[in-house]
């Protein structure tokens, strides 16, 4: 499908100023809720998204305990006003895929072993949509889970990669998803580059999905950085206040 | 304890090689190499490398004083919540009073706060716990506080010091429990002076010199008083 809107000029340029390997602006703040094991808040470009971690609680019901690991359960919510025609509250069929696919992902990281019949519960709230919100969710609850002190193999992080008027683009804006040709979101563990989460929307030709992938995975690797920075700000300036 | 041990560490960062370094706790071996579990403070002994949990859930271990909550009174036991990941039992025959069946509710009811200890924790991580000791028993009045369960250490501090000197300053009756609740019984100034103290503690947990700053805070107080 071809779209007449012009999304990235002759020079390479997008629409919001950025080239076609540059990412959105990152904010990343650990530790926000007083209440929750675990938080944290990510603002990623128009994207706000606010995670709570509790757990390793006792799972309920009981049918969904594992008498030799933990469970992850994440839920992926949109608020009304996330989006600009209000969203209607509740799980849907979008939001139920996603939370099922970021809680197979979350699992795989997690050592839930150490956890049997308990379940590990990631709260995602999506306050502010603009394309990109699962991979916005997934990578700050790498750093709620961090932030709870659950045990891990790694910190997952999550990017999107994309087709926009014929060119490989990473991290879609607003406008590019929805009048690109292809969206790649994926999630992977950046110490072994496993794939945690890989989806796609549109179509990509072999080559093209490639690079797509391969831009995709260099984006994690930059926001990963940024993660961990975000953790490190939190926990090591508390030890060097005092320590003047 | 040296100033350059106090190093934060998160998932996935490399501490070190195998045969050189041997993995501790908090840690996990990849192909010869030891990655840090979880965030913490990077503590070497010997050749051990341990990570000292900075947050996280408490982790029952047999032997432990607990403060436990009893959540529901069944015929033969009691489920007390201890902060852990699953509530624990408590048996009938691990409490110190003569209970005749289906009498347990007249003990120990939904909402009492007990003073208990770890008995056993199976591979499944089932819990129980028991009052069978001198220094266990049900607590009564007072007040109760959480607080993260890793800095349990530093309350209680070397051989007990730090909570020796809440104790002595603010003339309460303190018991910590392991799983991250201390029960305070004393007057309203006492109780609010162990809670700036506690809060303290928490907040600078990493740090070096604490319980000299704690006992200055107390100190300070206690000549407003006077």
């Amino acid at each position: 499908m071809k779209s007449d809107i012009e999304l990235i000029d002759t020079e390479g340029k997008r629409n919001d100023g950025r080239g076609p390997q540059d990412i959105r602006k990152i904010k990343i703040e650990a530790g926000v809720l007083h209440r929750a094991d675990g938080s944290c808040y990510l603002e990623w470009g128009g994207n706000k998204v606010l995670v709570a971690v509790y757990g390793p609680r006792e799972a309920v019901p009981r049918h969904t305990q594992n008498p030799l690991k933990a469970i992850v359960q994440a839920r992926y919510n949109m608020a009304a006003f996330s989006v600009e025609d209000r969203k209607r509250p509740g799980p849907d069929r979008r939001s139920v895929e996603i939370s099922k696919v970021i809680s197979e992902a979350l699992e795989k990281i997690v050592l839930t072993d150490q956890f049997p019949r308990a379940s590990i519960d990631v709260c995602i709230e999506v306050l502010d949509a603009e394309a990109g919100t699962r991979c916005a969710g997934l990578t700050a609850a790498g750093v709620a889970l961090i932030d709870a002190g659950i045990p891990m193999r790694d910190i997952p992080v999550a990017c999107a990669a994309g087709k926009i008027n014929g060119q490989v683009v990473l991290d879609l804006g607003k406008e590019e998803d929805n009048f690109g040709d292809a969206d790649l979101p994926i999630a992977i563990s950046p110490r072994t580059g496993e794939v945690l989460l890989l989806q796609m929307d549109g179509h990509l030709t072999y080559e093209e999905f490639n690079e797509a992938f391969d831009l995709a995975v260099k984006g994690c690797h930059m926001v990963s950085e940024i993660q961990k920075k975000a953790i490190m700000d939190k926990y090591q300036t508390a030890a060097a206040e005092v320590n003047e | 304890m040296t100033n350059e041990g106090r190093q934060v560490v998160i998932p996935g960062q490399i501490l070190g090689d195998t045969p050189t370094f041997k993995p501790g706790r908090g840690t996990f071996v990849e192909n010869k190499k030891i990655y840090a579990e979880r965030l913490g403070v990077l503590n070497i002994q010997d050749a051990f490398i341990h990570i000292i949990p900075l947050k996280g859930r408490y982790d029952p271990i047999i032997g432990d004083l607990v403060i436990g909550i009893v959540e529901e009174a069944s015929a033969s036991h009691w489920m007390v919540d201890i902060n852990a990941p699953s509530p624990a039992v408590l048996h009938v025959h691990e409490v110190p009073w003569e209970i005749e069946y289906a009498d347990t509710e007249k003990y120990l009811n939904t909402g009492d706060t007990i003073l208990a200890k770890v008995l056993s924790v199976d591979e499944s991580k089932r819990l129980q716990i028991t009052l069978n000791d001198r220094n266990l028993f049900k607590l009564k009045d007072g007040h109760l506080i959480e607080f993260e369960p890793s800095v349990y250490r530093r309350i209680m501090g070397k051989k007990y010091s730090m909570i020796e000197i809440i104790q002595k300053y603010t003339r309460c009756r303190i018991k910590v429990g392991k799983n991250g609740r201390i029960w305070i019984d004393g007057d309203a100034e006492g109780i609010e002076k162990v809670l700036q103290a506690i809060s303290k503690i928490e907040s600078e947990a990493i740090t070096f010199g604490l319980t000299d700053r704690i006992e200055e805070l107390l100190k300070k107080d206690a000549k407003d008083v006077r």
